[in-house]
């Protein structure tokens, strides 16, 4: 891990942040990338954390998924990235 | 009320640092995405106007306008700040001397696919640069080389990295983290991190 590479964690580690806004297990959720179609389980995304918000990006290009800002009030929860996110029936 | 505003005494009195803030001595590294590669050969730089007019500069052209060495504090939205750091780049002001605009505001555009909104007026009267050195070396592209967006008065998320552009616009558009939730406008000194603050 060197400075000048950012480093991101696993989808999976968005599933704590986002546990109070969606009561779903999202690491078995499957998403769809708006950007480029790659679809694939949400654990895949690679989340970048070390930013005023949590970012989370398609494997396939990049492209932002989902933005999660915690404010001291609300928290934000940006899915425009997403074309959808499939969490299949408890 | 006295003869000092309440402004400058708030903001000189006992800290230099806005409410919020620690104060830190690296120069921490925040990304919301991979970082962004782009050989000076490859850069380049425009104004676009609310009319559609680009001013555009690549490298060699940049680096032939006057430029200015800058040292100011900066304060991260995350909370650390950095005092008197050092910079070189050319000021807005000079990149500015030939456009003509009617428009308020401005995105920034970065390499990578960052945006932030600003008041023109922000940009404009010696308080903001693209800043292409940090201590007197090349900006490394960690930090945002090979040019980054340089307003130190404001939160530094306002500040993009890998800067690529200028919009001008009419309307007030939401940037990146301005549009998830943090302040249109992001005075430090007003502590403005979150919408609504
Ligand atoms: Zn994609």
């Amino acid at each position: 891990m060197t400075a000048d590479v950012p480093t991101h964690l696993d989808g999976n580690a968005a599933a704590g942040a986002l546990s109070e806004v969606f009561a779903v297990d999202l690491t078995a959720a499957t998403g769809r990338c708006n950007g480029c179609g790659h679809t694939g389980v949400f654990a895949e995304a690679r989340l970048y954390a070390d930013a005023p918000g949590l970012v989370a990006r398609c494997p396939g290009c990049e492209d932002v998924l989902l933005r999660v800002v915690t404010t001291p009030t609300d928290t934000y929860v940006d899915l425009r990235g997403l074309t959808y996110l499939r969490v299949p029936n408890a | 009320m006295g003869i000092v505003s309440p402004g400058f005494t708030g903001r000189r009195s006992g800290s230099d640092l806005p409410p919020g803030q620690y104060l830190t001595r690296d120069f921490p590294v925040l990304s919301a995405g991979p970082t962004p590669r782009i050989l000076p050969e490859h850069w380049e730089f425009s104004i676009t106007t609310e009319t559609g007019e680009v001013h555009k500069w690549d490298w060699q052209a940049f680096l032939q306008l006057p430029s200015e060495e800058i040292t100011r504090d900066i304060h991260c939205v995350t909370r650390w700040s950095k005092l008197q750091s050092e910079w070189k780049g050319v000021s807005l002001d000079t990149l500015f001397a030939d456009v003509e605009t009617g428009a308020d505001f401005v995105m920034a555009h970065s390499y990578g696919g960052y945006t932030t909104n600003l008041p023109l007026e922000d940009l404009l009267d010696g308080q903001a640069w693209i800043a292409y050195e940090f201590e007197g070396e090349p900006l490394g592209a960690e930090h945002g080389g090979p040019a980054r967006l340089l307003v130190p008065h404001l939160y530094f998320w306002k500040s993009a990295k890998w800067v690529r552009g200028l919009a001008l616009s009419d309307s007030d558009d939401l940037g990146f983290w301005e549009s998830a939730g943090y302040h249109e406008y992001g005075d430090p000194w007003k502590e403005q991190r979150y919408a609504g603050d």
